[in-house]
């Protein structure tokens, strides 16, 4: 499939869903009103990042014109259960604070009012008596003894402690020749959609449900959670994501816990609720990646084949581990080998609880963290053992003919080569002469580097992986746990037209255009022919656990629901126009909008009258054959087992392969990074789309650019928060963004009927190390630590100053 | 000069997109929740309401405007341009297919702020560099795209345009 030179997949075609989105037609959360007496809510949140919550006084805010309403936590309590996660330490975790604060941002109070400047005006008027409490922000300084303990029943701030080993890392180690070692901050980021949270709730009481619209982008498992925190059945809670989302990159995962506030604040009040969140409100209390503190040794042999590895990462989680937390450290996990041979591996993984924002998914999903370790390990080596930071790589790379291949910490790699990537990438950065400047540049005393990187993006999560958070006998008693289930749906009206339905809720990543092109090509019609129906309703269309926008799921699971519902309304097609035509089935193809003999193209006829014979003469329809043209296809990839006894996990579907280039100088006297040139060359599959891959790529560049230069969630030591507007917050402008130069080429993959593989992250897991392996470069440290500020690099071009 | 209460709302009048449009508003409505709001213009969006992102720019009175960072009585009498009406604007279609062919847009969340702020540019200065395009586009965010599809779309419809005028 996808092979045929005339087929719509693998064709640039213009999205479909342009035209609404470039006329303002397009309708966003926001946009809607799907219900009459909608009351619109503010927030009071707390401005201390850590506090006893004393007493709360809304009198004089409920007696405000317009307010219908406040809720505090203390009332919401009773009609909430606390928010589960995988981690079972004892702390419980609402949508908003009961007797204490954890975070600067912390929902407090709920105040619903006819507007949301009267919301707002009365949010103003509460008052709350705060004890405030020591606080702390830094994940080694909470391990301390006495740091302040953010969940007491917790017994301190560590809240997640497991080790892991693969193969054998201690004779790995004792036999190395070169062993580096590496320990270094990663700061605390947030993709920040251009569109924040938004959520409108409506609780009914006969019968008992309640219906949320919002721009929540699952994953869905989540759906089950938030109903046991209401105290309801999964079928009285009815989520429906808007058509349309300004953006998720995961972050809009953390939307959650405010659905569910939502929810049983409308019960009590008596109205539906509608809340959109403001910048400072998503900077401040969304969600973020982890800031973490973590160390990475490995382990050579002299010819610079890497032999073990060992990962010790701190996971700053947070005031609360938030579910699918820990995910976060366990998603590189099952390929801790990165695109390399070592099968000897151990890794402690630790979860801290901060006084900071919980964190969740955001793009790259623990692989910027995971990277940064392993990228500067090899480069760092490659210094070491004076080999070229190319070859190091090269000579560590899994065989092209290994393929599948099954890690030493389960992951099962699909398909790849990863030196032809390589060596396509050495070639468009012309690395010879790249090397040539740089001996030149440093023979005149000027900083230049250069900067290396590769990776494999696991892509189609296994639902399962976040459950090595329990040891092997827990996950016994829990019963098993596997797989990543995919949904479509396609139907075919008495007209002949087709609607598709997906479980991918997107937010911008053109699945209703790929969706169009996949149905086009089973049915012989063309994709703008294809209504897509994104817009998700738990109440109406078929979804499960994984359903919804992360883990690059799209590309690697959802197209062969799609596929395959489509081939079964395909060979309904073909079975009752063999009947009218009176052929064998096997002699009918779609094309043109006909069904029709193959061979004989002009014996055929139009699909609509094949459709209207299923839906209006179903007696006429063959012996045994169900009326109607409609079906779905829930699909789960095989090979997403559970975790094994030895915690080993096939953790995703697809493994793309990138590897990332840059060549830069920088200024002594500014700190300035002069880009000369970034190349990055990935393997996604085949590809089924080039616009929308393309997009995925340079978007999770500009996502990684930012993360390594200057994006940073900044608290101060007390635990205020100070990046509360992008004022503060810098995000890469079209001024910042030195010139991208892709290319990709193409393994297909075994996974899923078109080859392709999961893509969309990989950009961002790579970008950030590969600029602070040049900037390493080009000022000889091994140390190097993000964001590369200004200030920052400049104060390591200039060691002499002694920082000042 | 006019006073008004706090919570009082007086009626702004203004031509949206070359119609009358009225509505009501305080002293403290901006001027996007009035044109999404009370006109039900939802094209028009909002990313940060610091006056930082420009999702939320339009063009008032032939400038361009962040309508997060005005106020809807400061529109009274006003002549505004949303991206409903740029969608009007047969002459923007070049642009509009541009934008898609070079996939600038992804999540079109920041697609409303960017076109009015591009059309208004290319209006202005309908030959420009790299350098000026990067330039004009710096004061918008996108998450999505990276901006390098909403470069080559108006360089290309620049340069169509610019060849097509001197034929
Ligand atoms: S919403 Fe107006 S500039 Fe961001
Ligand atoms: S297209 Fe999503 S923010 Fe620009």
């Amino acid at each position: 499939m996808g092979d045929r030179a005339d087929s719509w997949v693998g064709r640039a075609v213009p999205r479909l869903e342009d035209a609404a989105l470039l006329t303002g037609n397009a309708r966003f959360i926001d946009d809607l009103s799907p219900l009459p007496g909608i009351r619109h809510v503010a927030l009071l949140r707390s401005p201390h990042p850590h506090a006893r919550i004393l007493g709360i006084d809304a009198e004089a805010a409920r007696a405000m014109p317009g307010v219908v309403g406040v809720v505090t936590g203390a009332e919401l309590r009773e009609h909430l259960n606390p928010l589960a996660s995988a981690v079972r330490a004892p702390m419980a975790y609402y949508p908003i604070a009961i007797d204490k604060v954890r975070y600067a941002g912390e929902p407090v109070a709920l105040v619903a009012a006819e507007d949301r400047y009267l919301a707002e005006d009365a949010a103003e008027a509460i008052e709350v008596d705060y004890q405030p409490l020591d606080a702390v922000v830094d994940p080694l300084a909470a391990l301390a003894t006495e740091a302040p303990v953010l969940h007491e029943e917790a017994g301190g701030n560590l809240v997640h402690h497991r080790q892991f080993a693969y193969g054998d890392p201690e004779a790995a180690f004792a036999e190395a020749a070169e062993v580096v070692r590496l320990a270094w901050r990663y700061p605390r980021q947030s993709a920040t959609p251009m569109e924040t949270y938004g959520a409108i709730a409506h609780f009914e009481a006969a019968p008992e449900r309640y219906t949320v619209w919002s721009n929540f982008q699952g994953p869905f498992i989540l759906q089950p959670l938030m109903a046991r925190a209401l105290g309801i059945g999964g079928n009285q809670l009815r989520l429906i994501a808007a058509a349309h989302s300004g953006g998720s990159f995961g972050i809009k995962q953390g939307l959650y816990p405010y659905l569910v506030l939502l929810a049983a604040a409308s019960r009590l009040l008596g109205c539906p609720l509608k809340w959109v969140e403001d910048r400072l409100e998503h900077l401040s209390a969304s969600s973020s990646a982890a800031d973490r503190a973590d160390e990475i040794e490995a382990a050579f042999d002299g010819e610079g084949h890497l032999t073990g590895l060992r990962f010790d990462n701190l996971v700053n989680v947070g005031a609360y581990v938030r579910a699918p937390e820990p995910a976060s450290v366990y998603r590189m996990h099952a390929a801790a080998n990165g695109c390399y041979r070592v099968r000897h591996i151990a890794i402690q993984n630790r979860l801290v609880t901060t006084n900071k924002l919980p964190i969740g998914l955001n793009r790259g999903y623990g692989g910027p963290q995971f990277y940064f370790g392993l990228e500067r390990a090899m480069d760092l080596a490659a210094r070491r053992l004076a080999i070229d930071p190319a070859e190091i790589r090269r000579r560590n790379f899994l065989a092209a003919d290994g393929f599948p291949y099954e890690g030493p910490a389960g992951a099962i790699y699909d398909s790849g080569d990863y030196g032809k990537g390589l060596e396509m990438l050495l070639e468009i950065a012309d690395y010879p002469t790249l090397r040539a400047r740089r001996d030149a540049a440093r023979a005149e005393g000027r900083l230049f580097g250069i900067g290396l990187a590769a990776g494999v993006e696991p892509s189609g999560s296994n639902m399962a992986y976040v459950t090595l958070a329990q040891t092997p006998e827990e996950r016994e008693k829990a019963g098993g746990r596997s797989g990543g289930v995919a949904c479509a749906s396609v139907a075919m009206d008495p007209s002949g037209t087709v609607t598709v339905h997906l479980d991918s809720t997107p937010a911008g990543q053109g699945h209703a255009t790929v969706a169009a092109q996949i149905v086009a090509d089973a049915l012989g019609l063309r994709p703008e022919q294809i209504q897509v129906d994104t817009a998700m309703d738990t109440g109406s269309g078929a979804w499960s656990l994984a359903s919804g926008n992360y883990s690059n799921r799209f590309a690697a699971i959802v197209v062969g629901a799609i596929a395959e519902s489509a081939g079964r309304i395909a060979g309904k097609l073909k079975a009752v126009a063999a009947e009218l035509l009176e052929v064998a089935a096997d002699d009918v193809e779609l094309a043109e909008g006909r069904a029709r003999i193959a061979g004989v193209p002009e014996q055929g006829i139009a699909l609509g009258r094949v459709a209207a014979a299923t839906h209006w003469h179903p007696a006429g329809l063959p012996d045994g054959m169900a009326p109607g043209l409609y079906d779905t296809a829930l699909l789960n990839p095989a090979v997403l087992d559970a975790p094994d006894g030895a915690d080993r996990v096939a953790s995703a579907v697809t493994f793309g392969f990138l590897c990332d280039l840059v060549a830069l100088e920088v200024e002594r006297a500014t700190g300035r990074l002069r880009i000369e040139r970034y190349a990055s060359v990935h393997d996604v599959g085949r590809v089924l789309n080039p616009i929308v891959v393309e997009g995925q790529v340079r978007g999770g560049f500009a996502h990684g650019f930012g993360a390594a230069m200057f994006e940073e969630l900044a608290y101060d030591q007390d635990g205020n928060f100070l990046s509360g507007s992008f004022a503060d917050y810098l995000c890469p402008t079209s001024a910042d963004l030195p010139p991208l130069e892709f290319a990709n080429y193409e393994t297909a993959s075994p996974q899923n009927p078109f080859g392709s593989k999961g893509m969309g992250d990989g950009s961002s897991m790579l970008t950030p190390v590969v600029l602070a392996n040049a900037v390493a470069d080009a000022l000889d440290l091994d140390e190097v630590e993000l964001p590369l500020s200004l200030d920052r690099v400049w104060r390591l071009a200039n060691p002499e100053t002694d920082g000042r | 000069m006019m006073r008004l209460p706090p919570g009082q709302r007086t009626r702004v009048t203004c031509t949206v997109n070359g119609q009358a449009h009225s509505g009501f508003a305080e002293s403290r409505t901006l001027l996007s929740d009035f044109l999404r709001h009370e006109l039900h213009l939802y094209g028009t969006h909002v990313g940060c309401e610091h006056g930082v992102c420009g999702a939320c720019t339009v063009v008032l009175d032939g400038r361009l405007a962040r309508s997060c960072a005005t106020l809807a009585v400061q529109a009274e009498g006003a002549e505004i341009t949303t991206v409903e009406g740029l969608a009007a604007d047969e002459g923007l279609e070049p642009l509009r297919q541009a934008f898609s062919r070079h996939g600038a847009l992804q999540c079109g969340f920041c697609t409303p702020g960017i076109l009015a702020s591009a059309s208004h540019f290319l209006a202005a200065r309908p030959d420009p560099t790299e350098a000026e395009v990067r330039d004009m586009l710096s004061g918008h965010l996108c998450r999505c795209t990276g901006y390098e599809g909403m470069v080559r779309a108006i360089l290309e419809v620049a340069r169509e345009t610019t060849e097509g005028a001197n034929q």
